[in-house]
């Protein structure tokens, strides 16, 4: 072994446009043999370091020097050449081929796909990845899909590893299994960097974390010597209280009723299964699933976005304990019943506000129709806008600058304070804090509480189990669109939550291969 | 590909320049490089004519000014061709807000001038002239109206693509008139409508183009007022914005399309009617004149403002008629005018990205190696 790291960088500086620096004289290194983390708020520049490195983007200033010489990286094809493979965030296969073809798709010359399927498995089980190359992509889970990106990468002789988030997308224990599998590559030789903002998994995981902050580069530290209090110290730049309140509440009548939900998409497959719950006024109700398992679909047929296709959603009203019939019901005939029906969705600019309006005209969106008028009243929302501004503490040029030029958590803001400010009874919302930074989070945590405190009957789908688990009163858990469970979310654990969440995904993958098998006879 | 990594590794495949996207930039900035455009693009036309003809560039500026403003009946022919583009353009402006691509303008403006001379034709001489004037006007305007919802409905139901429909609907709309022309013609077999003699409208204070002055000045008042202050304004920008967003407010996506749609049509009918009884008082398949088209690019470079709009097609009028005093002072064909109307088109649409973006270069450290 010689002293040379793998990877080295000096004084990396990328710019966007000429206010955006997205990396601010980073320098770093990756030595032979290890696992770096990565670590960093979302917008802390982690992603684009890595794009630099793989190719995509070109530094604007600074060199990349792998294995002690200078680099130019203009293209992936030149990070190949130098050994360095990235596996993304969203995954670039496609859809109806195999495994097989997948690895090999790109490649320069002819190719022998049962030689190429032998190959896989030969890495497959140098490593110990579970792998079936001549699988299609459509037919596989998510974590099969990561662990074909992975395979696709060391097939083409990568022996530096960037991993873009690669655990957003797993149960903790695919989480797990995929960690074996990288501890056992660096014990071969190979260079990981892993792009994370999950405290725990860095701890769990690498031998050394590099700090970003916006952009800057931090420092790097051993992280045995490290714990989450002094990372996330490094990461924010100041102390932050990890503690989310938990408060009881000693009334928690019934306010929505969810029987035997289903619902079906466009290919007439059930996204909804057969959902039935309750929410209770003054409780959170968290919902776990892995992404895509109806989550979605479910707060979008209560907020009367879905077409039902069978089931019954009742709403208890709280001054007259009147049962309505939410169920067919348009938003607008939803809010003419007196039902206070908040919805954060989880597309923001999509769908929550609209990017090119200001904040004034994002706040009538729901109420602009009130009244006889042909116009519009805008001075009530002005005052809203202002209010919000001033008690979420949104940082924004004005009332009249366009939200999509807001940052992630002051968008969140936006639309959290907006659907808040019509005094709901009933308040929904989907990935709060996905993207945001951790001072907007715990706003975000923050507001919701105060919320349940208030008697409101929270929903919330979150990602983070390990926000779920100390936030919510109960626990449903998704899986492919049915309930698999429902947790008390002071007993429970994320490893069971996790258990649930795979329950019924188990058995579909195995239907599935069962219907291509027979479909292969 | 190989030639890449083999300039890779001899390291000059850095790539010197690249394309930065600005940040939001001052309006008087932004002005003024729209300004030198348009005065690059005078002197780039100025240029072309001198290099083909040989003649004289200042004989050129002074026929271009000559032609737009040399006499007073040139002057309101200006005001007037002004007027009837930007009535056109402030119809497909709320459909374009909506992201609705109304690429039928020409075929709703010819239908409406078809609705009004049929009136004039079939009508004219067994009714009263008020309740004339009032039955072509509602022809129009829903003839107008009809042709622009056909392909708003199947973009509302089926979301079928509007941009190639309403396109489609206009070679429809000229074949019609084509026929119609046949069928109408005086003399019989001449193949053309001469002048209709009864239904039309009235010079007012014996100036035939002051009508068109008024209705424009009251319409782009209305559209400013209308897209900016009333709820159905807004209810278009989320739309066009995101339908995701409206529905999930409520409102109902598909009224919204083919209620801002047949606003649309129903404007351009009433341009119909006001060059078939205002001013042609006969109508043939080019009655519409490619306005349809060019009332696109008026609509887009004002970036949807009506009150910008009223310079954008000021501008390209005075480019269209100034060319033609060049072309026939110089004894060209129609082909040279619209090439230096096209310069203009092309400077003015292509420096929006330089204000939208910015080249910049790399600094070079690697020389020392």
């Amino acid at each position: 072994m010689n002293n040379v790291p793998a990877i080295e960088l000096r004084n990396i500086t990328k710019r966007f446009g000429t206010k955006v620096v997205a990396n601010k004289n980073v320098s770093l290194t990756v030595e032979r043999g290890e696992i770096l983390a990565i670590l960093g708020e979302n917008g802390s520049g982690k992603t684009t370091l890595m794009n630099m490195i793989s190719g995509i983007y070109f530094p604007d200033e600074g060199q990349i020097l792998i294995n002690g010489e200078e680099a130019v990286i203009a293209s992936p094809k030149d990070a190949f050449r130098y050994g360095i493979g990235m596996i993304h965030q969203h995954f670039k296969l496609v859809d109806v081929l195999t495994a097989a073809e997948n690895i090999v798709l790109g490649l320069k010359g002819s190719f022998n796909l049962k030689k190429a399927a032998e190959d896989v498995k030969r890495i497959a089980a140098q490593y110990g990845f579970e792998i079936d190359p001549m699988k299609k992509i459509y037919a596989m889970s998510v974590s099969e899909k990561q662990t074909v990106e992975i395979i696709k990468v060391l097939y083409r002789g990568a022996d530096i590893l960037i991993l873009d988030e690669p655990t957003a997308v797993l149960t903790p224990q695919e989480t797990e299994k995929l960690f074996k599998i990288l501890r056992k590559m660096r014990d071969d030789g190979k260079s990981i960097i892993i792009i994370t903002h999950k405290l725990h998994e860095v701890l769990a995981i690498s031998d050394r974390v590099a700090v970003l902050r916006k952009g800057e580069y931090v420092g790097t530290v051993v992280t045995a010597e490290a714990t989450e209090t002094s990372l996330t110290e490094a990461m924010v730049g100041k102390k932050v209280d990890l503690n989310i309140e938990r408060s009881l509440s000693a009334n928690t009548p019934d306010r929505l009723i969810i029987k035997g939900l289903t619902c079906v998409n466009r290919d007439l497959q059930k996204v909804l299964d057969n959902v039935s719950f309750t929410a209770r006024s003054g409780e959170i109700l968290g919902i776990a699933g892995i992404s895509g398992s109806g989550q979605r679909e479910l707060l979008e047929a209560i907020a009367g976005l879905q077409h039902i296709q069978s089931g019954e959603i009742s709403y208890i009203d709280p001054n007259s304990g009147v049962l309505e019939n939410l169920r067919d019901k348009t938003p607008v005939q939803i809010r003419d019943l007196g039902v206070r029906l908040s919805f954060v969705p989880e597309d923001r600019l999509g769908m929550g506000l609209v990017g090119n309006m200001d904040i004034t005209d994002n706040m009538m969106l729901r109420s602009y129709k009130a009244g006889n008028s042909a116009f519009l009243h805008r001075k009530e929302p002005r005052m809203l806008a202002n209010e919000i501004i001033e008690s979420l503490e949104v940082v924004t040029p004005s009332v009249s600058t366009p939200v999509r030029r807001l940052s992630g958590g002051n968008v969140q803001k936006v639309l959290v304070g907006r659907e808040i400010s019509s005094a709901p009874t009933v308040l929904m919302a989907a990935y709060p804090v996905r993207g945001l930074d951790i001072n907007s989070s715990y706003t975000i945590y923050n507001l919701l509480n105060q919320q349940k405190e208030r008697g409101v009957a929270v929903i919330f789908v979150g990602e983070d189990l390990d926000v779920l688990v100390e936030l919510c009163d109960r626990i449903l858990v998704l899986g492919s669109g049915k309930v698999t469970g429902i947790l008390d979310g002071r007993s429970t654990t994320k490893e069971e939550i996790g258990l649930y969440m795979t329950k019924s995904t188990a058995m579909e993958a195995e239907e599935n291969t069962a219907k291509e098998e027979n479909a292969d006879e | 590909m190989n030639e890449n990594i083999k300039a890779a590794s001899s390291k000059k495949h850095e790539p010197r320049f690249h394309i930065v996207k600005r940040d939001q930039m001052k309006w008087q900035k932004a002005w003024a490089i729209r300004f030198v455009a348009i005065v690059s693009a005078l002197l780039f036309s100025a240029l072309i004519t001198v290099l083909l003809t040989g003649v004289d560039p200042i004989k050129f500026f002074s026929a271009l000014v000559d032609g737009a403003f040399g006499t007073s009946r040139r002057r309101w022919l200006l005001i007037y061709e002004t007027s009837i583009l930007l009535c056109v353009a402030l119809a497909l402006t709320p459909a374009f807000k909506m992201r609705f691509w109304n690429t039928g303008g020409e075929g709703q403006v010819l239908i409406g001038g078809m609705a009004t001379a049929a009136c004039m034709i079939l009508l004219g001489d067994k009714l009263p002239t008020p309740l004339l004037f009032l039955v072509m006007i509602v022809a129009s305007v829903a003839a107008g109206a009809i042709w622009a919802v056909i392909p708003a409905f199947f973009k509302a139901i089926w979301n079928t693509n509007e941009t190639l429909f309403t396109l489609m609907m206009n070679y429809i709309a000229i074949q019609l008139v084509g026929y119609f022309c046949q069928i109408w013609a005086t003399p019989k077999g001449s193949g053309t409508i001469g002048i209709i003699p009864n239904g039309q409208f009235p010079a007012l204070f014996g100036n035939q183009y002051l009508l068109n002055v008024i209705v424009v000045v009251a319409l782009t008042a209305f559209m400013f007022v209308y897209l900016k202050y009333s709820k159905h304004g807004y209810e278009i920008s989320v739309v066009g914005e995101s339908e995701n967003t409206a529905r999930y407010i409520g409102v109902n996506v598909k009224k919204v399309i083919v209620r801002t749609v047949a606003l649309s049509g129903a404007i351009c009918g009433m341009v119909g009617l006001l060059l078939v009884a205002g001013t042609e008082h006969s109508i043939t398949k080019n009655t519409a004149g490619g306005r349809g088209f060019t009332a696109i690019i008026v609509s887009w470079m004002a970036k949807f403002n009506p009150l910008y709009m009223v310079f954008s097609a000021l501008l390209i009028v005075f480019m269209d008629r100034g060319a033609k005093q060049v072309t026939t002072l110089l004894k060209l064909n129609d082909s040279f005018s619209e090439i230096i109307t096209g310069i203009l088109i092309l400077f003015i649409i292509g420096c929006e990205f330089f204000i939208n973006y910015k080249i910049a270069s790399k600094s070079h450290k690697e020389d020392k190696n």
